[in-house]
């Protein structure tokens, strides 16, 4: 009701891009083939990041090392953090649905600089097939996704080399697709179209794109030090010269801390996106979801030293940094009540998007008690560096990040295919997704409280029960991946036709054909100005002026 | 309340943890305790929202209509800012005092060595010990001084009252224990999980770690950063003995003195 | 549901395609840029930040030598700061359209880095340590020799946009003076760099 499309249709263009499925493979500059680039490609790296811990578990079965030889089961780990983070969370909640949805949301044609967009997909494949081909050349790293030296001097350089390499290739695409993301949302906004009318993805990432400006950059510059310890000898952060290993996790964590908001805080957007179009109703506290995700960006920043708090830090530093981290729990809690609250009284479709967000919110809800019990320096002294580590981690970049890209992929399928996928298997999908992964990673709380340090291919005897259970859920969530690989292909061909608005949604992208035509709009970009003013009836607020706080100031 | 009640009894009663041997273990236990409890209480409180949610507002076959048009309300949002905020602030505070109790706070590098500090060498981070400078003047008992060394891939531990190295620590039971840690190669961590406690071992920079055992048995000390391939192998124990047992120990191995590597 | 209302159809679409799709705006571009440098100065900002930790808790190894003359670096901080108003000029000459007197500043402003350049090899090899003697040294030259890539980069922005605006129809002009802008923010930014680079490596 509260849109407003104009009438005029835009003379014919030529088609800017080259059409067909070649184009997905090519150097194009549309927005929503570049999306759909980095989610197919990131879905690869999942895979591939996948089977890497299918071996972690699979070698985990027994306490002693014999699935593979010690150091490559390091090479594995290091492979699997460094894939899962680097090339499928941070590319696809940021890349594949920042650059799909964002023009949509801020009524533009496309980003604001797309050759730039562009190049920052084409630097990701390079990047992954280095990394991975690394393992097969001449072994891959093996001192863990944060390379702490003086371990990540003295292992073998060339595969360290090789990481700081592609990381560094990896957060240069990641710097690029930010400022984009900035300058699409600040500068691109359809005339008429208030910051504080914008769907709350675009909040997201913008938050995200200001962290990742500010954070990455640090990281390539820690890395190029440490790639100069390694090969010119210089002594940063080699004891035996001198340097200072803590101030190498220093900086690592300056970046390393903000890049999990990264990974999170899209996805968040994400699901303030889904849950109103199937709840029918508008978001709850527009508002404060705006002031709270610029709140984490600010804290993010500085809550870094809790990685650390056994690493010789000072008191008054741990005391800081417990007080700063624990704090992120009330701007965090405020985006989590008010989802709860959208949902209050909704008329709630239990479609697979609505349940993978709902998923979303229970573990994420847990790995974030789990945080916040982390950030007490007394209670990390003891968990440090444990499996309970690694169960709060996973809760939240899989239980979190990971179901929200699935939920999206339901949510958004039909808009990007023009067909529905199959609930039913969606359903299925769900099902042993969520029981897998709470099978596969809540007993690993118990294991890191009782003594099994994390990072290890054997372990004391007495956890291999537990482990075991762990690995079954592994297998679960292996196996939970067919229904939706199945889904996914056999849709696109076998599908319902989707309309171009099956969900009857009111965010922008939806107010154009499904899948949209190359500029996005046949006419001009609407004015969207209440994206999610559903249940008001249209007649009822004056479409010149009201907006969502408006509303809400006045009583509901 | 009801919900409280059940967190509270949750927390009170479900033990996750493995048994207690050192002084600031029961410490911990008991700061373990109500972040479980607070945590059940969320955790349990929010999915049971949701799934209320799911069931009673679900959307019936063929129903089309939207739901509340409710976009915000000021008063809820204010009371769900506050609440966590109490929260963490309560929380925060409460594992300051248990960290003060655990003896995090001291500050380092202030001769927790007596005369075994270099006065030149800074000391980094670690858990100090208001306990034992406390004890070691009311009752005169002296902490018991180790100089741990961590190597790829085993811990070893010089004894300066017999000036020998053991490859396996004992400690007397009820006695403050300090030591100083330095690490030859890579970083790792000296980890007792009975003990609730751990401590990077830097190289280039000594850390130290005080305790004190109060329960006797053999508990094994695992080290807890990755420092290579053996990095799971790279474990030890360590004794707690009778102060009789530990008497004859540090005897036995004086007159060698170099023993069990 | 969706009420569709033609009040705004007045507005034009913001992306307007005359003829070029893909190209950005100029102002956008400018905009892409200072964030790009927002970014680069985060870099440094890193490089600084060990520098000054190291200082705090590193004593310097026996033995080791880190000694910096002042009279080189304060005759490149002031190369530095000159080039910065010579580049101002050129651009104020080129919105004039006067295409000659901005290519001899803009000349003028790459010998300047060029020169800064060369005093920057002189103090390398006049310098009593190397790249791996010690931190301080490590971290001297990793800074400087950052700042050094921005500058050479900076000086061949340079050369390539008095190339550019030979005649005043060339591809820089008084209509299309965004290259040169762009180039002088960056060189701009470089220069304050160096000032901060100046100060805590050399003065504190
Ligand atoms: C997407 C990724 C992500 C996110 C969002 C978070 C979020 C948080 N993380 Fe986590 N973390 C990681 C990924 C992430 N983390 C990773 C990868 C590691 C390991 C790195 C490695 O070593 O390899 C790690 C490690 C890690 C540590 C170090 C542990 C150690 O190594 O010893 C700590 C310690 O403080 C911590 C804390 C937190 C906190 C407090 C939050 C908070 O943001 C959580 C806030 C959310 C909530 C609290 C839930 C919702 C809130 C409410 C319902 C309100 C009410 C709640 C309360 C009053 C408590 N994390
Ligand atoms: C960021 C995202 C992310 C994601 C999604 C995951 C997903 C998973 N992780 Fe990951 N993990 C990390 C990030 C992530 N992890 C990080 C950062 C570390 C720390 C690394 C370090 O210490 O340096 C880590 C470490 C880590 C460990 C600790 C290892 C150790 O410390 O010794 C374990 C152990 O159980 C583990 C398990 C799993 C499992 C079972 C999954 C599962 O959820 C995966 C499920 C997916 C699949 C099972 C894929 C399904 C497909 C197939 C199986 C088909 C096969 C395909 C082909 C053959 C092409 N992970
Ligand atoms: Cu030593 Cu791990
Ligand atoms: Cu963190």
């Amino acid at each position: 009701m509260t849109i407003t499309a104009p009438q005029k249709t835009a003379p014919a263009l030529p088609p800017l891009q080259p059409t067909g499925w070649l184009r997905y493979l090519s150097f194009s500059v549309d927005h929503k083939v570049i999306g759909l680039q980095y989610l197919i490609c990131g879905f690869a790296f999942y895979l591939i990041g996948g089977a890497m811990a299918g071996a972690i578990r699979t070698e985990l079965l027994s306490p002693v090392s014999d699935f593979m030889a010690r150091d490559v089961y390091n090479q594995i780990l290091t492979l699997h953090g460094t894939v899962m983070i680097f090339l499928w969370i941070v590319p696809v909640v940021n890349g594949a649905f920042g650059n799909y949805l964002i023009p949509f949301y801020v009524g533009a044609r496309d980003m604001a600089y797309p050759r730039l967009n562009a190049v920052a997909f084409w630097l990701i494949p390079p990047a992954g097939l280095m990394l991975i081909s690394s393992y097969f050349i001449t072994g891959a790293a093996q001192s863990g996704w944060t390379a702490y030296p003086p371990l990540s001097i003295t292992t073998p350089a060339t595969g360290q080399i090789i990481w700081i390499l592609s990381v560094l290739l990896l957060g240069g695409s990641s710097i690029f697709g930010g400022i984009n993301f900035i300058a699409t949302i600040l500068k691109l906004r359809r005339p008429g179209l208030k910051l504080m009318q914008l769907p709350m993805y675009c909040w997201a990432m913008l938050g995200t794109s200001i962290l990742v400006v500010l954070s990455t950059p640090v990281l390539a510059g820690t890395l190029i030090m440490l790639s100069f310890d390694i090969v010119a000898h210089t002594g940063f952060f080699n004891p035996g010269m001198g340097g200072n290993v803590v101030v190498y996790q220093h900086l690592f964590w300056f970046y390393s801390h903000p890049a999990v908001y990264i990974m999170v805080l899209p996805a968040f957007g994400l699901v303030s996106e889904i849950l109103p179009v199937h709840c029918r109703k508008p978001l709850f506290g527009y508002t404060t979801m705006v002031y709270s995700i610029m709140a984490i960006v600010v804290l993010g920043l500085v809550v870094w030293a809790h990685h650390m708090f056994t690493s010789g830090t000072p008191p008054w530093m741990r005391l800081f940094f417990t007080i700063a981290t624990a704090f992120i729990a009330v701007p965090t809690g405020i985006k989590f009540f008010n989802w709860l609250a959208t949902l209050w009284g909704g008329r709630i479709s239990l479609n697979s998007a609505v349940l993978f967000s709902c998923g979303f919110i229970v573990n994420f809800v847990l790995g974030g008690i789990t945080g916040v019990a982390l950030a007490q320096v007394p209670f990390d002294v003891h968990v440090h560096d444990t499996y309970f580590v690694v169960a709060h981690f996973h809760y939240i970049v899989y239980g979190g990040s990971v179901f929200v890209i699935f939920a999206s992929i339901y949510h958004w399928y039909p808009k990007i295919i023009g067909r529905m996928l199959d609930e039913h298997l969606g359903r299925l999908h769900f099902l042993l997704t969520f029981i897998g992964f709470n099978l596969c990673f809540a007993p690993q709380h118990w294991l890191g409280l009782n003594g099994m340090p994390r990072r290890v291919a054997e372990y004391d005897p007495q956890f291999e029960l537990v482990n075991q259970i762990s690995s079954a859920g592994a297998l679960l969530m292996a196996i939970s991946t067919l229904p939706f690989l199945w889904n996914v292909i056999a849709s696109a061909f076998y599908g319902a036709i989707a309309g171009d608005n099956p969900w009857r949604a009111l965010t922008p992208e939806w107010l154009t054909s499904s899948p949209p035509p190359v500029e996005n709009w046949k006419g001009d970009p609407p004015l969207v100005t209440h994206p999610y003013g559903y249940g008001t009836p249209g007649d009822e607020i004056d479409l010149n002026s009201a907006s969502g706080s408006d509303l809400w100031r006045s009583g509901q | 309340m009801l919900l409280v009640l059940g967190g509270l009894w949750i927390g009170q009663n479900i033990n996750l943890l493995p048994v207690d041997a050192s002084a600031n273990a029961p410490i911990y236990d008991e700061l373990f305790r109500v972040l479980f409890s607070i945590g059940t209480i969320l955790f349990i409180g929010i999915v049971g929202l949701i799934l209320f949610s799911l069931v009673r507002f679900r959307r019936r076959p063929g129903e089309l209509g939207d739901g509340l048009a409710m976009e915000g309300n000021l008063p809820l949002e204010v009371f769900w800012t506050a609440v966590p905020a109490i929260v963490v602030l309560f929380v925060g505070l409460y594992s300051y005092d248990i960290y003060e109790r655990m003896g995090g706070m001291v500050p380092l590098g202030h001769g927790n060595h007596g005369s075994e500090t270099v006065a030149d060498q800074r000391v980094w981070g670690g858990i100090g010990s208001t306990q034992d400078s406390q004890t070691a003047t009311t009752t005169g008992i002296p902490p018991l001084p180790i100089e741990v060394t961590a190597m790829q891939f085993a811990f070893l531990f010089h004894y300066p009252d017999g000036d020998f190295i053991s490859g396996e620590m004992h400690v007397p039971v009820d006695r403050p224990v300090s030591l100083r840690m330095e690490a030859k190669d890579v970083i790792h961590a000296f980890w007792i999980p009975e003990f609730r406690l751990k401590q990077d071992v830097i190289p280039g920079q000594p850390t130290v770690l005080d305790f004190t055992p109060t329960r006797t048995g053999t508990y094994s000390i695992v080290c807890a950063e990755l420092c290579g391939p053996y990095h799971g192998g790279m474990r030890s124990s360590v004794v707690v003995d009778s102060t009789d047992d530990f008497d004859t120990w540090l005897q036995s191995n004086r007159k060698l003195p170099v023993a069990e590597a | 549901m969706t009420s569709l209302t033609p009040q705004n159809a007045q507005l034009d679409h913001v992306d307007d395609h005359d003829e070029d799709h893909g190209s950005e705006h100029p102002d956008h571009r400018m905009f892409g840029l200072a964030t790009f440098l927002v970014a680069d100065a985060m870099t440094f900002a890193g490089f600084f930040a060990a520098y000054l930790t190291f200082k705090a808790v590193n004593p310097l190894m026996p033995g080791a030598i880190y000694e910096l003359e002042l009279p080189l670096p304060t005759l490149n901080t002031i190369l530095l700061l000159v080039s910065s108003a010579t580049f101002h000029r050129a651009g104020v000459n080129l919105r004039k359209q006067q295409n000659e007197r901005c290519r001899l500043w803009l000349m003028l402003t790459a010998m300047l880095g060029l020169a800064f350049l060369a005093s920057q090899m002189v103090e390398y090899f006049t310098l009593p340590f190397g790249l791996a003697d010690n931190l301080y040294a490590s971290t001297f030259y990793a800074l400087t020799g950052f700042h050094g890539l921005h500058v050479t980069l900076g000086t061949l922005m340079i050369l390539i946009v008095w190339w550019q605006c030979r005649t005043p129809s060339g591809r820089i002009s008084a209509n299309n003076h965004f290259p040169l802008e762009a180039a002088e923010l960056y060189w701009h930014f470089v220069d304050g760099i160096w000032v901060i680079l100046f100060v805590i490596l050399y003065l504190i």
